[in-house]
């Protein structure tokens, strides 16, 4: 990536680094909106990588000099915390599953597992971000001629939790290396599919890595651009807006203006909605805290099928604890956590799902959200 | 329930080195959250089963490192971005943890859960005197509201007088950016 550093001379040039920073989606460091470019005055891009030469060509075109201010935005950005790594890095036989990656080596990652993996995985459209971002998810299915159950698994609906994201890349990688030889895997697939969404939250993911490793929702704006972000867990129609929100949007718990109002949660729930009668278990995941969360957040009434949520709920546990002694708490979100209302899980569970669960991956707050590298991979591995 | 007084709740807890996790300690204590008034700390008792590990030798290195640098120690983002604390850093970052337990009891009522998310910003402020003294932005997250808070603390320590948080104040949602 880079970020370039423009003056304008003339308002044609303004004009047409307008066009060209809105058609092209490019990411404006300063000013902040297009309406404040001005000739005579500073104006910081960042381009990424795949289109560096194309926005340089233009410029040449249009006779517009520019500078490189930062030339090496990802160096930058990466220097002090990563190690080396091969140039190989898009490729999932050189691709690090132990260290957090960007939003952009992600999408190529799911490119790469497709063509790698042509015979079980193919990757679908699901729908757009409000930053016009495509969001996609993986179906990892065996051929066969009978329908099979679906397991849905999304991850990254918080954008600071970034260990979520990177157990979806862990498990899709998981399934797709041990399927032939491990008989648990193999069993699974002959009588299940399994859909994947390894970044729910597109735009707050990237805005995470690039401008507030805190932020939590998505960037829709609101108020004509002053305050930004739903929580898109607080946005689903389930009881919404009820218990557990706030209604300003300067809040991390804003449930928006109405339910479903967000398109990324727009996008999930038409989806879910039209597989509903296929789909057995609905996974959502997060950070931090060790708990599987059973519905519902929004009443301590307990769902219909509690025990048996329970029972299942409880068995992953120990499964978990018996691998690295970890302790996750079970139980319902209302009695154990606190209550919330219009969250994904408490939907899916509301529209038939049997089986709905919220885990919230390592640790117990020494870290929290940020946690460090090294415990990737044993926290994907209990939780596997 | 404490009619008129309040809510106390009694624990049996297990203190874990964070350094080394074999090392535990039982615990026992009593906690009285004051009714109405908000803005007095809950009361805290305890006592501890034992002895707490003696750290003498690692507090004098980082004592003398920290007395012998020439320039004030300035330091951002512990941990940074990907969890990344570097050696030297480790240290602060204990000792902002420690000083940051204080605020929380401090700040803390039946319905908030917080926790240290990330030192935003660190500078020593030279002392003629043998303390050290440190002024840490921190990042507090609240697990209820899941806001996050910056707050600013003032931190004396000295490896036999221990730490003292000598004045603290939580800022404006903006103040970390």
């Amino acid at each position: 990536d880079q970020v370039l550093h423009i003056v304008p001379e003339t308002f044609q040039q303004v004009q047409h680094l307008q066009h060209l920073c809105s058609t092209l989606l490019l990411d404006l460091w300063k000013p902040q909106l297009l309406e404040d470019i001005w000739a005579g005055e500073d104006l910081h891009i960042r381009v990424p990588a795949p289109l560096v030469q194309e926005v340089t060509d233009s410029l040449d075109q249009h006779i517009i000099s520019y500078k490189a201010l930062i030339p090496e935005l990802q160096e930058l950005v990466g220097q002090s915390m990563r190690r080396e790594r091969s140039s190989h890095r898009q490729v999932p036989e050189g691709y690090d599953y132990t260290q957090y990656h960007p939003m952009e080596e992600i999408y190529q990652w799911m490119t790469q597992i497709q063509k790698s993996n042509s015979e079980l995985v193919t990757q679908h459209y699901l729908g757009k971000t409000i930053e016009n971002r495509t969001m996609y998810y993986l179906q990892i299915s065996q051929p066969s001629n009978k329908t099979k159950k679906i397991i849905w698994m999304d991850c990254g609906i918080h954008a600071r939790e970034w260990i979520s994201p990177a157990f979806c890349q862990w498990f899709v990688k998981e399934i797709l290396q041990n399927y032939k030889s491990d008989p648990k895997i193999s069993r699974f697939l002959q009588n299940l599919d399994l859909y994947i969404l390894p970044v729910l939250n597109i735009d707050g993911y990237i805005y995470s890595w690039e401008k507030d490793r805190l932020w939590r929702k998505n960037r829709s704006p609101h108020m004509n651009g002053t305050c930004y972000g739903t929580d898109l867990n607080r946005n689903f129609n389930s009881s919404w807006g009820s218990i557990g929100v706030s209604y300003n949007c300067s809040s991390e718990i804003f449930c928006g203006f109405g339910p479903e109002s967000e398109p990324e949660t727009r996008a999930v729930a038409q989806f879910i909605e039209r597989k509903k009668s296929d789909i057995l278990c609905y996974l959502t995941i997060h950070s931090y805290g060790q708990y599987i969360l059973t519905p519902y957040g929004s009443t301590t009434k307990p769902p219909s099928n509690s025990e048996e949520l329970m029972h299942v709920a409880e068995k992953a546990a120990a499964a978990l604890m018996g691998k690295y002694g970890t302790s996750y708490e079970v139980g319902s979100t209302s009695l154990i956590l606190y209550s919330n209302s219009g969250s994904s899980r408490d939907w899916a569970h509301m529209i038939g799902i049997p089986f709905s669960y919220t885990f919230e991956l390592r640790d117990k707050g020494t870290h929290g959200f940020v946690l460090p590298p090294d415990q990737i991979q044993p926290t994907c591995e209990e939780t596997m | 329930d404490i009619d008129g007084v309040g809510h106390k709740y009694h624990l049996d807890l297990v203190l874990e080195d964070d350094l080394d996790k074999d090392s535990t300690v039982n615990c026992t204590a009593e906690v009285l959250y004051h009714l109405g008034n908000k803005n007095i700390a809950p009361d805290v008792q305890f006592t501890i089963e034992g002895e707490l590990k003696n750290t003498d030798e690692a507090d004098n290195i980082f004592y003398n490192r920290i007395k012998s640098l020439e320039t004030e120690l300035v330091a951002e983002n512990i941990p940074d971005s990907h969890g990344n604390v570097s050696p030297e850093m480790e240290p602060i970052r204990l000792l902002a943890w420690v000083a940051s337990g204080y605020v929380i009891w401090q700040n803390s009522t039946e319905n908030t859960k917080f926790q240290l998310a990330q030192i935003k910003h660190v500078k020593q402020v030279k002392r003629s005197d043998e303390y050290l003294e440190f002024d840490y932005m921190i990042l507090l997250h609240e697990m209820v509201s899941q806001e996050i808070i910056p707050w600013q603390m003032t931190v004396l320590w000295h490896p036999q007088h221990g730490v003292q948080v000598t004045q603290d104040s939580r800022q404006p949602k903006h103040a970390a950016e």
